[in-house]
This record gives C-alpha cells, sequence and structure tokens, in this order.
C-alpha cells in the first residue's frame, strides 16, 4: 500500500496519512478517515519491527537483563525492571529482596519515569501550542517563549534539570538509559551514607525545579488537589507556573473533550512497598468500577498485525512473534493487539490514578472522560506524588543493611514480571526450558494504548480517541490529531519491540 | 563562528532511541547551548523538532534534491533489510519508502554519515540471536565491512561512515564528534580501525576503573554487589573494551562498572552476541578465556598467580563485600 493523501470528493471520506510524527518515542504512521471536518476513523502503524522477542529466544535467562533495557530508551529501566520481577518469580520465594533493594529499585524507576513525564511535557507535547496557528490565542506569546521546540525557556529549564536528576541513576545505577544495576534480588550497587546524602540532594533540586518552573507552588498542594472545583480555582486563581498555563490553553481549546476512549483502566500497579501492596494499586477501573488484575485474562489478537496467527487470541505464555513480509495482507501494523477479557484498555498515568483512586482524577473523568486535558494533568500530579514518595524512600534507605540477595534459577520455569513503565502497564512473560528462554512475550503500555482492530474489529484506545477529532480545511497534519496522540505520551520502540 | 552552521540531520531506525536520550543528558554546557555554541543546527530531530509529518517530509525532499545542503546525515539504530531484502521491516512513517533507502540516498548528499550508537556503527542488539529483522550497520555488519552502505563508501568529505558506537553512546562522544565536524578537526587518522573517533576509542574502560586495585591483585568478585574486580568471574570486559568511560564519568559521576556491573564492550562489533552469559566469564582451566587487551597470556598466568599470593588481607576482604570492611591503614607521615 503506498500511503497517499486522496483527493477530497463531495461526500466521500478523505483519506490523510500522517507521518513521520516526532516528539514521540519512535516513528509513528496514523491513516485517518476525514469526513464533516472530523476524523471518521483512524488506523494506526507502528512502521518498525526489530524483534527482540526472538533475540531473547535461546539465550541464558539472565542476559535478558542486558537485551530487555534496549528495546527502549526511554523506558530502559522499566524493561529492567520487568525482565528482574520475570527472572525473581522464576527463582521462586527464596531469599526474597532486602528493603534497601526494593526501595533502590523503587528511586530507578521513579528516576526514570519522573524524568519520562517531565521530558513528554515540556519536549513533547506543550511546543504543539507554539506553532503558528494558535498565533491568535491569548495564551500563545507565554506559550511561544516558554515551549518553542527545542528553544523556548521551558524546554531548556527542563532538559537542564532532567540532566541533573539523572545523576541519580548515575549514582546509583551506573548511566541511564540500560543500566545493569537492577537484579532479581535487589541491586548491585551498595549505597553509604554519603550516597545516600548526595541522592537527597539532587532530589531536593529536581523539587525546586518543580515547584518554581512547573506549578509555582509546593509539590503538596498540587497532591493534595481533590477535584474538578479545585483545579477551576488554580487555573483562574492559582500561582503563576507552566501548570496554570497549562490549564488556560487547555481550556480555551476544550481539550478536555478531545480525545476520548474508552474509559478502561489498567495498571499493573507501580512501586512495590515493603509492607506489601503498591505506592499506586494494581487494578483496573471499567465501566465505572475498580476491579484486581488478572494477568492470565490477558491476550493478544493478531487479527490486523502483520504477524502470524491472525485467526485466533493469543495469551502470552503461548504467544509468538512471526512477522509475515507480504505486504499485501491485511495487517497495517507490527503491533499486536492486547485485550483483557477481550476489551481493549487504556494505561498509563491516568490510568494509574484512576486505578489508585485519586481524587482529583477520578472526578476529571467522572466529569469529562479522559481525554487530552485529563492524561496531561494525571501526569503532572504524578510528577508531584512520585517526587514527594522518591524522597521518603531516599530518606528510609539504611546504609548498613543488605542491598542484594542472589537465588538460582530453575531449569523449567513459567513466570511473568508486571510493572508500570511512565507510559503504563508493562509485562514480561518468561518462559524458561532446559535452562534457556524458550518463549519471552513482551506487552508494553503503547501496545495496549496504540493497538490495531482486533478479532471483534473493535479500535485500539488512540484508534478510538481519535475519532471526531476536528480536521480543518487544509490542513494535512491536523493539530488536534497530534494533540490527540500525544496526549498518550506514546513509545513506539517499545510497542512493537 | 564566521562559517555557516553545521546542518544536520537525524534519522532513527532499527534502534531503541537511546542515543538520542542519552545526549540529551549533555552537561556543561546542557544540550541547547551547546547546539547553538558549536554552531551546530539540527535541520530536523524526530524527538526535538517541531514539524510533524508533511513539513517534515517536505524539508527531507529539500534534502534529498540537494536544495538544502546536508553537512551531517546523523543516523540512530541499526539498519533493517528484512523482510526478504526489502527493507520493510522499518518503511518511514508517511513516505510508503524503507527507511534503508532513504538513508542510502541521503548518504549520497551528506559530506558527513556518522552513525549514532553500535546498532547504527555495526548492528548491535538488534542484529543479536537470529538476527530476524536482517539488521546491519551503517558500514559494517558486525566486524565484517559493507553494510547498508558498501564497504567503500565514502561520504563528500572523503571519510567513511564515523561510528560513535556505544550502548547507548555518551551524550559528549556524539556532542564531541559534531564540534569537531564543524570546525573541521575530525580526519581519517582522528578514527580508529572500527572507524570510531580515537578520541574516546584509543581508552581502555579498565582506564579509571575504581576497582583496579582489587584487579592488581585479582581480588575478585563473585556476586553481585561485590567490590571486587569483576574480571575473573562476572563477566566484565573493561581491560579490552574501547571507551573512556572510567575517566569521562557518567550522569554524573556514574560507570558501568561503578554502578555494580561488568562492562559489556558495548562500543564493539558483536559484543551482542559474546557467546557466553553476559555476567558470567567463561573460564580454561581457571583461567579467563579472553586476557586484557596486548597482554601475553603467560605473562597473565605467572602475574595473575603471583598478585593472587599477594592479595593484602584488607583487598581480600573488601573484594567479597558490598561496602568497604576494613579501610587502608594510615601510615605515619611524621619521619622523626
Amino acid at each position: 500500500m503506498e500511503p497517499k493523501n486522496a483527493e477530497a470528493k463531495d461526500g466521500a471520506p478523505t483519506r490523510l496519512i500522517v507521518g513521520p510524527f516526532n516528539r514521540v518515542e519512535g516513528d509513528l504512521e496514523v491513516r485517518l478517515e476525514v469526513a464533516d471536518g472530523a476524523v471518521a476513523a483512524a488506523y494506526v502503524n507502528a512502521p518498525l519491527f526489530r524483534g527482540f522477542e526472538r533475540i531473547l529466544e535461546g539465550r541464558a535467562p539472565g542476559d535478558a537483563l542486558v537485551v530487555a533495557p534496549r528495546i527502549c530508551g526511554i523506558c530502559s529501566v522499566s524493561q529492567s525492571h520487568a525482565a528482574a520481577l520475570a527472572l525473581a518469580a522464576a527463582q521462586g520465594p527464596g531469599a526474597g529482596m532486602p528493603v534497601n533493594g526494593l526501595l533502590a529499585t523503587n528511586l530507578m524507576t521513579a528516576t526514570e519515569n519522573v524524568a519520562d513525564h517531565l521530558t513528554h511535557f515540556h519536549l513533547f507535547f506543550m511546543p504543539d501550542f507554539a506553532r503558528a496557528p494558535y498565533a491568535g490565542r491569548p495564551w500563545f506569546a507565554a506559550a511561544e517563549a516558554r515551549f518553542k521546540a527545542a528553544t523556548g525557556s521551558a524546554v531548556r529549564a527542563a532538559i537542564a534539570a532532567r540532566a541533573e536528576l539523572f545523576h541519580v541513576l548515575g549514582l546509583m545505577g551506573g548511566k541511564w538509559p540500560h543500566t545493569l544495576t537492577l537484579r532479581p534480588g535487589g541491586v548491585a550497587r551498595a549505597l553509604d551514607g554519603r550516597d545516600r546524602v548526595r541522592l537527597m540532594a539532587i532530589l531536593a533540586a529536581f523539587r525546586r525545579f518543580l515547584e518554581t518552573s512547573l506549578f509555582g507552588a509546593r509539590l503538596e498542594a498540587v497532591a493534595e488537589l481533590a477535584g474538578t472545583d479545585d483545579l477551576e480555582r488554580w487555573r483562574t486563581a492559582g500561582p503563576p507556573g507552566d501548570f496554570r498555563l497549562f490549564m488556560e490553553i487547555a481550556a480555551d481549546l476544550g481539550l478536555e473533550r478531545l480525545g476520548r476512549a474508552y474509559d478502561r483502566f489498567l495498571s499493573h500497579g507501580a512501586y512495590p512497598l515493603p509492607g506489601g501492596g503498591h505506592l499506586y494499586a494494581r487494578g483496573t477501573v471499567a465501566d465505572g468500577r475498580s476491579a484486581p488484575f488478572d494477568p492470565a485474562a490477558v491476550a493478544e489478537h493478531h487479527r490486523y498485525s502483520r504477524m502470524a496467527g491472525q485467526d485466533r487470541p493469543h495469551p502470552p505464555f503461548a504467544g509468538s512473534t512471526e512477522p509475515i513480509g507480504d505486504p499485501d495482507d491485511d495487517g497495517y501494523t507490527w503491533c499486536k493487539a492486547p485485550r483483557l477479557d477481550g476489551r481493549p484498555y487504556e494505561t498509563g498515568a491516568v490510568a494509574r490514578q484512576m486505578t489508585d483512586g485519586h481524587p482529583l482524577v477520578r472526578a476529571l473523568v467522572a466529569r469529562d472522560g479522559a481525554g487530552v486535558t485529563a492524561r496531561v494533568v494525571a501526569r503532572l500530579l504524578e510528577l508531584a506524588r512520585t517526587t514527594v514518595a522518591m524522597e521518603g524512600w531516599a530518606r528510609t534507605l539504611d546504609p548498613a543493611g543488605p542491598w542484594c540477595s542472589e537465588g538460582a534459577l530453575p531449569d523449567t520455569a513459567r513466570a511473568v514480571g508486571l510493572t508500570e513503565a511512565a507510559r503504563g502497564a508493562l509485562g514480561h512473560w518468561l518462559r524458561i526450558e532446559r535452562g534457556r528462554i524458550a518463549g519471552y512475550q513482551i506487552i508494553a503500555p503503547t501496545t495496549w494504548n496504540f493497538s490495531p482492530r482486533d478479532l471483534n474489529g473493535v479500535p485500539g484506545p488512540l484508534e478510538a480517541a481519535l475519532v471526531g477529532a476536528p480536521v480543518h480545511p487544509g490542513e494535512t497534519t491536523p493539530l488536534a490529531v497530534q494533540h490527540v496522540v500525544r496526549s498518550f505520551d506514546p513509545c513506539m520502540v517499545c510497542t512493537v519491540h | 563562528m564566521t562559517h555557516r552552521p553545521l546542518s544536520v540531520l537525524w534519522l532513527q531506525s532499527g534502534g531503541c532511541g537511546g542515543c538520542t536520550m542519552s545526549m540529551l543528558c549533555a552537561q556543561s554546557p546542557d544540550l541547547p547551548t551547546l547546539l547553538e555554541i558549536a554552531g551546530i543546527r539540527l535541520l530536523w530531530h524526530p524527538s526535538l523538532s517541531e514539524e510533524t509529518g508533511a513539513e517534515a517530509l517536505a524539508l527531507l525532499d529539500a534534502v534529498r534534491t540537494g536544495r538544502e545542503p546536508l553537512d551531517v546525515l546523523c543516523v540512530e539504530g541499526s539498519l533493517l533489510r528484512g523482510p526478504n531484502g526489502t527493507g520493510r521491516f522499518h518503511v518511514l512513517a508517511g513516505t510508503g519508502r524503507p527507511t534503508i533507502d532513504w538513508v542510502r540516498e541521503l548518504a549520497g548528499q551528506a559530506r558527513h554519515v556518522v552513525a549514532v550508537g553500535t546498532c547504527a556503527a555495526f548492528g548491535g542488539i538488534t542484529a543479536g540471536g537470529l538476527n530476524v529483522a536482517d539488521a546491519c550497520g551503517l558500514q559494517y555488519e558486525g566486524t565484517r565491512r559493507g553494510g547498508a552502505l558498501a564497504a567503500d563508501f565514502r561520504s563528500r568529505s572523503g571519510l567513511p561512515v564515523i561510528n560513535v558506537a556505544g550502548c547507548p553512546t555518551h551524550p559528549n562522544w556524539v556532542t564531541e564528534t559534531l564540534m569537531l565536524l564543524a570546525g573541521d578537526a575530525l580526519g581519517a587518522d582522528g578514527l580508529d580501525a572500527f572507524q570510531r573517533p580515537r578520541f574516546y576509542a584509543d581508552h581502555l574502560v579498565h582506564h579509571g576503573c575504581t576497582r583496579n586495585e582489587y584487579y592488581e591483585y585479582k581480588a575478585s568478585a563473585e556476586k553481585h554487589s561485590d567490590l571486587g574486580c569483576m574480571m575473573e568471574h562476572m563477566g566484565c570486559l573493561g581491560t579490552r573494551a574501547h571507551a573512556d568511560c572510567n575517566t569521562r564519568p557518567w550522569n554524573g559521576e556514574g560507570s558501568c562498572t561503578r554502578g555494580g556491573y561488568a562492562c559489556i564492550n558495548c562500543t564493539a562489533p558483536g559484543f551482542e552476541e559474546p557467546g557466553h552469559p553476559f555476567e558470567r566469564t567463561p573460564t580454561f582451566a581457571g583461567i579467563p578465556v579472553g586476557l586484557p587487551t596486548d597482554m601475553p597470556k603467560a605473562w597473565f598466568v605467572a602475574l595473575a598467580s603471583l598478585a593472587k599470593a599477594a592479595t593484602p588481607e584488607r583487598v581480600r576482604r573488601n573484594a567479597a563485600a558490598d561496602r568497604i570492611v576494613v579501610p587502608p591503614s594510615i601510615r605515619s607521615t611524621n619521619k622523626g
């Protein structure tokens, strides 16, 4: 299929191919059918296939800690964490992870997630509001000064703050991305008292950046926002900062009504706590009800993927990754379509905060559904909540205690590692046979969010969210479409892997 | 700068984007400042630029046809030849055309071609295992010359592809390469046998390793989190890996060995298939199969056995701990 933008004909839908889609991680193409000035149907194509699941097959299981992070340069520690959790589960209950190992792992995964939220807002999402078509809006001068791509003052400040924050991973993990410090039993580098105070200083400096540049207020004040009235007050009378600027833009453009998908949410649970449970709970919210998450109810459909096995659902332990080279096949993406109980689910910060029951995000979604505004607010809320939690974990580290336990892998095992990357639910399904990796299936957050249609023809969350997005006359790369796509913070290299 | 800015077009293919993510961690100065003061203009970069879709395609077309002069083509990620030689495992979004074909055409327009990262240089991790995607580097397939571009490819400057290898690359390996190119200060003699910039590839990861005293005495780590040398048991290739990671720290004060894990020689072609588990050293008759670079085996064996016999108690005990349990003794400086 040669993508070609069809000429508009009276009444007939116009076809638009949008790509390359930058300021997302990796390559993305979206095919739109446009009718009556709005998107009537969307088809999402993840155009890159590398085959990491196959690269992992046949290796020593521990090699997953080297290979899996290299799926993604922006979710690298999350991939590492999922692999370590799968290996730990394969080892079975043993020495267990020392509290220091758990907290250090949380600090490392949280650093990446927080940095990703920061990068998304400043480098990927906001620059679209500094584009020429918005020149007439009352907020444009501020948006342009702060967020012009690559040069805006907030963009530059965020790049510098991010580089400083990543000193956490230099200190604890040697480097970022692609650290090997995370182990199934903890971390390979013990911290001493000096490391701990250095860590706290880095986090305090990061807090200062968030409080002065982004929020104009204490992180606790952001975390305590309890409803839509609080948020409206912040928009109209809150402290100056980029958070308030975004709220102003969002209200002016009606972003809360743009980009709603199914309002079904999945979270694997983020940041396990020493006493059990997670900082952000594991579970689902669908049809307004919370429920536990059952990994056994997950299956991937290949119906519109360029993958063999298009006729049936594939539970991950029985999954396969055999690309079809035939371009005439009706698969339109390398991405598979994960479904939970046969239905598409959205994942990411908004799903985590819905599942965790944060009152602000619950109220936003109750009022407008989960659209562009709710996704972005949830991410900024998490920046505040997670940074506060990181400070607590750093304080709790005990330099005198143990950091890592060693375990042994059996020759045969099936295990799953479930974590949350910045973009949502990440799972590794590992099968070990004769001491080697016999199967390794990965379902990444954007696999959920940007999945194609499934066996029932039901579109994936982004495909649903794009329907109704306005397309103005003459737009070849509609801005509303860009806002919706980027509101998910897609990571295309994770999506197909 | 009296010259016009150095124009850089950055494309990504079969990689993870991690070299870009790493480059954004540049400090002293930060990346936007560095690009400005070095006179480097990003025509288009997938993570940083404003232009999307049709605007980006117009720019690619201007470069392709020579209307927009291109000083440096940076490619991040391996190039995918599969399936069946079509390159369709990565069709550049919005173009219907395999990225490998774009890269081949644009490389002909560029004054310099830079492979950013080991994937773009040699194939890297994406060429691992059965290499289902048929991944290769720009001018290499592993250690063999000839990849997406021909073995004898030369860009318009006369240089072959500049291989800034690393998985990921250190931010300043990339920025310093670009600054050298902007100043016309990187020639063929600045590249090593694998076309890596010698300013970082003439060093070994071993240089400046904080575990050097353990190495000297063969006081070895036996499990993850031990402080000892990781060469004997834990798969560390730092004595053979060409990079300055321990004299030019990462993300403030880090390096792989400082982070508690082995150097896996990620700047080398073929690092993705070491022939043994990454974090375990293969041995023959108790001796590591791979020896330090330029070291005769007989000397290594002789020195190792002597060093083991001479290991101070302090070094021996600390090597097997995750923190210093025996500090160095303090010698009196009072000569009287």
